[in-house]
């Protein structure tokens, strides 16, 4: 069961990473922002319902597309923004870039571009976890093309192996880049359809429904605090933008998708269907939503603003924390 | 002093840094088996089994294992009972082990982790099973690339390499385990980037890595006989390289040999005569000659492979060459090969 309370904080939480992304994106086609950035618009419930059923103690990981469980996870909008801006406050001192972010004190260790690299991250997290016998976990999030990296079934088999407690939270959002699933992956053979061949529990949900995400993530953590060993979790999700930059496919002509379909993904927004959910079930009111969208887009302005404003590392740090 | 063996140089080194620090774990393909990589795991195994097991066949997937583990505060220790497989951990070691601390800016703390691979040679190890890959990685910023060719030299560079916070390659010459020399009971680290006067000399330098080492103190030993003084160099890390006991010696030598245990093509001995091409030219006598793998992959026909590498008499007969003496037949010097099969 979720609380009113819960409900209200999952939809904040995917407001504010809506709106920050939506924000980041729009200030990304000024060219102030010189680092290629994958935004992840339309696919928010995943991390927010992963994350909510996480402790600040419990690690993350993830890939190239990583804002959405960078800020899910605990990360602020300021240092994002300053980290795109190449600032010296960004979260990695403007060294990283947007597919190389870290704050340890939410727990969010580290995205890195090559994409199976978080998952083997996150399973050697989980091997330290079990050799200490802690009930911390590891997650790795990531999308449907790491199913095509030999190191992902490298983790799978030692996860299952040594018990570890590593959740793979696979976002399937269709597409690597420009490439859809189909011409990808063989027909009918489905990613948790394989996974569960190693003997790891499995999860199929619908990715854009937070409270489902939320439901399943508390469930298997649970489960996975009690008995360590890895599960996984696909979730079907959808981006709306171009895979890396600030634009609509269709408004740089791009044909490998339709307009409709992603028009059609666009209908199923995670967001505005959780608000949807408040309103019937009177949790909220249509001015709450309201409001609580003016609060975020302001904060998450001056976050933007504040972190442009600040300075450029120093030239002679170039050659800093090389060892 | 007291004479021990490399693989127990190594393996003495990693009991006690594991005493000493209990975050750190090894593992590895054959790390707990009991012959014990080489000998040097075996010992470790026993005495911590909890924290030396044994590892899948995933040398790409393990070594962000490491990462991951690294970044809670573990020490991995890897082991590949053969360097070439460590061409399957290049992702995960290059894009990001060795740009952890850079590229975060610290912030996401330290992924102090050490890989030690056994390279081979002879008795048809082949094409596969028998590379020495440390120039392509000594190539990225944030790695430490060493090479130990004495049992000391293995202990003080492994005990720096269980306490550093940064990753470390280990390059093991299988030729070498078997090797003796003096270890003291009490050893302290040795310090990466400080190279070894192997043999103090006058009329020409040899810088060799690893297993060449021996070879040049060999080639050293027969010219010293006819009055020919060389100076044989272990830079012992190849990064960080320690470029000005290089210099100080090409300086007082004028001439130089560099004998690698890999291939010249953008190599460690290309790199060494790039150094000296820059910084020491006019200390010149003589052109520099590198001495290395024949240009092609290791073959397993014993004829063949006794030609592809480079060996003391190799050497002796390169320094003669660059000292204006005439060539002689010194195919007796060179050291006959112990190993017996079948790996």
């Amino acid at each position: 069961m979720i609380t009113p309370e819960q409900h209200i904080r999952l939809y904040k939480e995917m407001l504010r990473i809506r709106c920050a992304e939506a924000a980041l994106a729009e200030r990304y086609k000024q060219q102030e922002m010189r680092t290629p950035t994958h935004f992840g618009l339309g696919q928010e419930a995943v991390p927010v319902g992963v994350c909510a059923a996480l402790t600040k103690e419990d690690v993350a990981y993830s890939h190239h597309r990583s804002h959405n469980h960078y800020l899910a996870k605990g990360g602020s909008v300021y240092r994002l923004a300053a980290e795109l801006f190449g600032r010296k406050t960004g979260c990695s001192g403007g060294r990283g870039g947007s597919v190389h972010l870290t704050d340890r004190e939410s727990g969010f260790i580290a995205s890195s571009a090559i994409l199976a690299e978080c998952v083997a991250m996150a399973t050697g997290s989980a091997l330290s976890f079990a050799m200490d016998a802690s009930d911390r976990i590891a997650v790795a999030f990531f999308g449907d093309a790491v199913a095509e990296e030999g190191a992902f079934y490298e983790c799978l088999g030692y996860a299952a192996l040594k018990k570890l407690p590593v959740l793979f939270v696979c976002e399937n959002n269709g597409y690597a880049t420009e490439s859809p699933l189909s011409i990808r992956q063989p027909e009918g053979a489905s990613i948790h359809g394989r996974v569960a061949s190693f003997q790891i529990p499995t999860r199929n949900i619908d990715g854009n429904d937070v409270a489902e995400v939320y439901l399943t993530a508390l469930e298997v953590v649970d489960e996975m605090r009690r008995k360590p060993g890895p599960v996984f979790m696909e979730c079907r999700t959808y981006r709306w933008l171009e895979h890396v930059g600030p634009f609509f496919d269709h408004e740089l002509k791009r044909t490998y998708r339709t307009k409709e379909e992603v028009e059609e993904w666009m209908a199923h927004c995670p967001v505005k269907r959780h608000g949807a959910y408040l309103l019937e079930n009177g949790h909220a009111t249509g001015e709450q939503l309201s409001t609580w969208e003016t609060e975020t887009r302001k904060s998450i302005e001056d976050d933007i603003e504040r972190a442009y404003q600040d300075p450029w590392p120093d030239v002679q740090t170039l050659m800093d924390k090389v060892y | 002093m007291r004479i021990i063996k490399y693989n127990e140089a190594i393996s003495e080194a990693t009991v006690e840094a594991m005493t000493r620090d209990p975050s750190i774990f090894l593992t590895g393909h054959a790390a707990a088996y009991p012959s014990g990589l080489f000998g040097t795991t075996a010992r470790a195994a026993e005495t911590f089994p909890g924290r030396v097991f044994d590892c899948p066949s995933m040398e790409n997937a393990f070594a962000g294992i490491a990462v991951g583990a690294a970044a809670m505060g573990k020490r991995p220790v890897f082991v590949l009972p053969r360097a070439d497989f460590m061409f399957l951990a290049f992702d995960n070691l290059l894009n990001l082990a060795c740009k952890w601390h850079y590229m975060y800016d610290g912030n996401a703390g330290r992924v102090p982790i050490v890989i030690r691979a056994a390279v081979g040679k002879g008795w048809g190890q082949g094409a596969t099973h028998s590379q020495c890959p440390h120039a392509p990685l000594a190539h990225f910023p944030g790695l430490t690339v060493a090479l130990p060719s004495t049992p000391a030299d293995a202990k003080g560079l492994l005990l720096n390499a269980y306490t550093n916070n940064h990753p470390v390659i280990f390059f093991e010459h299988r030729s070498l385990f078997g090797t003796e020399g003096e270890v003291p009971e009490q050893m302290d680290p040795i310090p990466f980037g400080k190279a070894r006067i192997a043999r103090e000399g006058t009329d020409l330098t040899i810088v060799a890595t690893s297993l060449m080492t021996l070879e040049a103190t060999i080639a050293a030993d027969e010219l010293a006989k006819q009055g020919i003084s060389i100076e044989v160099i272990d830079p012992r890390t190849v990064r960080p390289l320690d470029e000005e006991t290089i210099l100080a010696s090409v300086a007082k030598t004028g001439r130089l040999i560099v004998a690698d245990c890999s291939w010249e093509m953008c190599g460690f001995s290309s790199e060494v005569a790039g150094l000296i091409a820059e910084k020491g030219f006019h200390s010149l006598k003589a052109p520099v000659r590198r001495i290395a793998l024949a240009n092609c992959p290791a073959p397993v026909s014993l004829p063949l492979e006794t030609a592809f590498y480079p060996k003391a008499s190799t050497l002796a007969q390169a320094a003669l060459r660059l000292l204006n003496k005439d060539e002689q037949d010194l195919a007796g010097i060179d050291r006959v090969d112990y190993f017996k099969g079948p790996y």
